[in-house]
């Protein structure tokens, strides 16, 4: 360790012996950015990387932009940013160097931690030059590095944190811990549509190490939300005392009465847009659920994008094909069950704890607390997964509310049963494709109409859009009280397996191979696109579905296997997958699964694979056995025993993925390696078994098919 | 209320608590052990997995008077400095995403390895059914499983 650390600005410092320690200013939830982002700082710093010590950076507005972890963006908005802290540190110690010498700035160069100035022979190391570096101006303007000349970008390195990880020291949210500090725990309704009653905290707080039993609410009548405010149950019952157990005891003897809702309308402020938000009464069921998006799908619809003259189409096509797809509403299930710290006292708010998005949950508490933000202290820790869950920070609110009232450090923590039962979830969808094939079995018309409950997965500027001469999409919703939130590639983690699943179908029909069908749609996109505002670039979707032949070896299906292929493009990357998987007496084993990606430069290979692997792992898992289903405002799941997860006698022998090598900006890797997964799962188990699967889970708590 | 004397990574240590809290919390709030983690609470994710008398055991599941004097090993004390051959493998595999579960995947590995030194694959799956890992780590798990097998016997 050095000495003396010299801040050269707000990503790094260097220490007098050329140790450098780089910030990762991004929320760490499993996507490892917390090696990723150091690493291209690392890079244009010319670094050696065994020189590096990365360390989590404060929330602090002031120094960092986009302290956020969610739409697969961490690396993408930050890329340009991390690139320019490094290179601007570099040109400070070039500089130094110059000054030193008395030398011209352009002859002066770096390589690993060194500079040096080839014609006199002289160098000097950052560490000596650490101290006269900080006090060089700093420049307006730097030269960045030819993206050819990458030695840290583009190589695998290694978990910064797996160390501590495996040695099971306290990195978490859960395990954070203060003198002095309480546990919390929180009572929230058994049942979406009620809310509380009454309550006697009696019995409760003569239970051992109870210190208090109260009600809180966490965001009063009229207050207005904003876009991570979600929370289904304001009224909560908070039982606090000294260890975690002695609360889920005296919680279990808590008596609560809850009650009905009627109908509530909340008031949202998304970015100074005030609205409404009506919130219906009632106990909902799945059975319900279902009948509604039937009647919805069939009556009140909004046109969302009309290409040519779709009905015409219909009407003179040789042949019509219809299908309807479904999905239930899922839990996260991070494995890291909700909790924060919270310390509320008369000069500051501090927390501490795993949050995807505090600058939203900062502004949330400051408008709770009527509090000014220099006065909110948020520490973030590293999350025990987050999969979107953590951006909605109702259970900060809850923490801080919690400390005041009880007038003491304190950690809550949500049991897995409040974690799963409280909300927040993957929507349940529903989407019908319809497919007008001419003669000669040509696509000539596509019309998509999706809905949910309660937000439609539309996306319609998105393939086969463009690709089809005649197209319409069609979108409807149906209000709920049960909350929902973003879920891992929101709506297109159901989109995706639809649409992909349906192409499947058509191209049979069509006659055609599912790759060549796809490429052909791209290839129509490319050169003669319909339409404007197509997301997508059609020759880097092409290109993954390309690679993914070729290294599936799409033409020879392994002997006993069947194999689907799927390609979706969100969140900025391309992904194509090809999935072989046999059925043996009913069951279906994952043999292999090939994934190509075009995230543009990868920044940390080996770390991008990882992602891939986990994101296609989930998939396997969620369109097999995932669900969250409801009778009476009750979820029929409350805990693993009775919600399947994938587990690893389930899991995919093999996973490849593959890197489509190109000099595009850095895209992200959280998300897009997971939709495809559902189509390409659907379209394996048809090859397999004959039979087209269209509502998921396609195994729920079934053990065999059919 | 009452006293318990466990011995954990080998040291006796005393606690004054309720019969049945499960170890899973003596370890984490009692004796400043939080590597073991929760998860669910009911024996269904293996978060909490730790050995007992070098079995693998889900320690939210055990009641703290069950123990008895048999010794108990969390993962800060499978190794003292992370040299565990399974450890290494995690490191060398780089398995971890989020990192919630592999305190538990590790203590499942490592005990199925002390009787089973050279695992299949469907001894693996067996072994390790009962940890659930969310960001989808398994197939890592298996491949670090066996590289650790192999080191460990070389
Ligand atoms: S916490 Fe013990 S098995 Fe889940
Ligand atoms: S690494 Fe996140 S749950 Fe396993």
């Amino acid at each position: 360790m050095p000495d003396e650390w010299f801040d050269i600005n707000a990503y790094l410092k260097i220490g007098d012996n050329g140790v450098v320690t780089i910030m990762s200013p991004n929320p760490e939830f499993g996507q490892n950015i917390k090696t990723s982002m150091p690493m291209i700082v690392a890079e244009e710093l010319d670094v050696d990387w065994n020189n590096v010590i990365v360390e989590q950076a404060p929330f602090d507005t002031t120094k960092y932009t986009r302290q956020f972890a969610g739409g697969s963006a961490s690396i993408r908005s930050s890329y340009d940013g991390l690139r320019l802290a490094g290179a601007t540190a570099r040109h400070m110690l070039r500089q130094a160097a110059a000054d030193a010498w008395q030398l011209p700035l352009a002859e002066i160069t770096t390589a690993a931690g060194m500079v040096h100035h080839a014609a006199s022979g002289q160098s000097a190391s950052y560490g000596t030059l650490a101290s006269a570096a900080a006090g060089v101006s700093v420049p307006e303007e730097v030269e960045l590095k030819n993206v050819r000349d990458f030695g840290i970008i583009g190589t695998s390195r290694k978990n910064v944190e797996a160390k501590n990880i495996i040695t099971g020291k306290p990195l978490f949210g859960i395990d954070y811990r203060r003198d002095g500090m309480l546990i919390a725990m929180i009572a929230h309704p058994p049942a979406f549509g009620m809310k509380l009653k009454s309550f006697d905290g009696a019995a409760a707080e003569k239970m051992p190490g109870i210190n208090k039993v109260f009600s809180i609410e966490t965001f009063p009548r009229g207050f207005e939300k904003g876009l991570f405010d979600t929370v289904s149950f304001t009224e909560l019952v908070a039982v606090v005392g000294e260890t975690t157990w002695q609360v889920m005891q005296a919680k279990q003897v808590l008596e609560v009465e809850w009650e009905p809702i009627t109908d509530v309308v909340e008031t949202m402020n998304i970015f100074g847009n005030i609205r409404e938000n009506r919130i219906p009464g009632g106990l909902e069921s799945t059975e319900e659920h279902e009948r509604r998006m039937e009647q919805e799908s069939g009556s009140g619809t909004r046109v969302s994008r009309r290409d040519g003259d779709p009905e015409a189409a219909f009407a003179r096509a040789a042949q019509v094909i219809e299908r309807t797809y479904t999905a239930p509403f899922l839990a996260h299930n991070c494995m890291e069950p909700m909790n924060f710290f919270a310390h509320f006292t008369d000069e500051k708010l501090e927390m501490a704890g795993p949050l995807q998005a505090p600058e939203f949950t900062e502004s949330t508490l400051a408008a709770r607390f009527d509090l000014p933000k220099e006065k909110i202290d948020i520490h973030l820790t590293r999350m025990g997964g987050g999969f979107g869950r953590r951006a909605y920070g109702h259970y900060l609110v809850e923490a801080a509310l919690i400390s005041q009232q009880a007038q003491a450090p304190i950690k809550l923590i949500y049991t897995r049963e409040d974690d799963m039962t409280c909300g927040i979830y993957r929507p349940s969808y529903h989407a019908t494709y319809r497919a007008a094939l001419d003669e000669a079995g040509k696509l000539i018309g596509l019309h998509v109409k999706a809905g949910g409950v309660p937000e439609s997965p539309l996306f319609a500027n998105r393939f086969p859009a463009g690709a089809v001469d005649h197209y319409l999409a069609e979108e409807w919703s149906v209000d709920s009280n049960i909350s929902i939130g973003a879920f891992r590639a929101p709506r297109s983690n159901f989109m995706s397996g639809a649409e992909q699943a349906f192409l499947d179908e058509v191209a049979e029909a069509a006659g055609k191979d599912p790759i060549d069908f796809r490429l052909e749609l791209l290839q129509r996109a490319r050169e003669n696109p319909v339409g404007e505002n197509n997301d997508y670039d059609a020759a880097r979707y092409a290109g993954v579905l390309e690679l993914v032949r070729e290294k599936s070896d799409w033409d020879n299906t392994p002997a006993g296997a069947s194999r689907g292929v799927s390609a979706y493009f969100c969140h900025n990357t391309y992904v194509a997958q090809v999935l072989d998987l046999t059925v043996t007496d009913g069951k279906p084993t994952v043999d292999r699964v090939s994934c190509a990606v075009d995230c543009g430069i990868v920044i940390n290979p080996d770390a991008a694979t990882n992602m891939a692997e986990g994101a296609i792992v989930d998939g396997v898992g969620n369109a097999l056995y995932g669900q969250l289903t409801f009778r009476d405002g009750v979820p029929d799941q409350q805990n693993f025993d009775d919600y399947r997860m994938i587990r690893i006698g389930e899991a995919p022998r093999s996973i490849d993925v593959h890197f489509v090598r190109n000099e595009e900006s850095p895209t992200g890797m959280g998300e897009p390696p997971f939709p495809p997964v559902f189509g390409a799962v659907a379209n394996a188990l048809y090859r397999a078994t004959g039979e087209r699967h269209y509502r998921q889970p396609f195994l729920g708590e079934r053990e065999l098919l059919g | 209320m009452a006293k318990f004397t466990l011995h954990v990574n080998g040291n006796e240590q005393t606690v004054d608590v309720d019969p049945a809290t499960p170890v899973l919390w003596v370890l984490r709030e009692h004796l400043d052990l939080p590597g073991t983690k929760y998860g669910c609470g009911i024996g269904q994710c293996g978060a909490c997995t730790v050995h007992v008398e070098g079995a693998a055991m889900r320690s939210c599941s055990l009641p703290v008077s069950s123990i008895g004097d048999r010794p108990i090993t969390t993962i800060e004390g499978l190794s003292e400095h992370g040299t565990h051959p399974v450890q290494q493998a995690w490191l060398d595999h780089d398995v971890p995403q989020c990192g919630y579960c592999q305190a538990g995947q590790i203590m499942s590995a490592s005990a199925l390895l002390s009787h089973t030194p050279d695992p299949s694959d469907a001894d693996i799956d067996a072994a390790l059914q009962g940890n659930l890992c969310r960001c989808g780590t398994y197939l890592r798990i298996r491949s670090a499983v066996k590289s650790a097998a192999r080191s460990a016997n070389s």
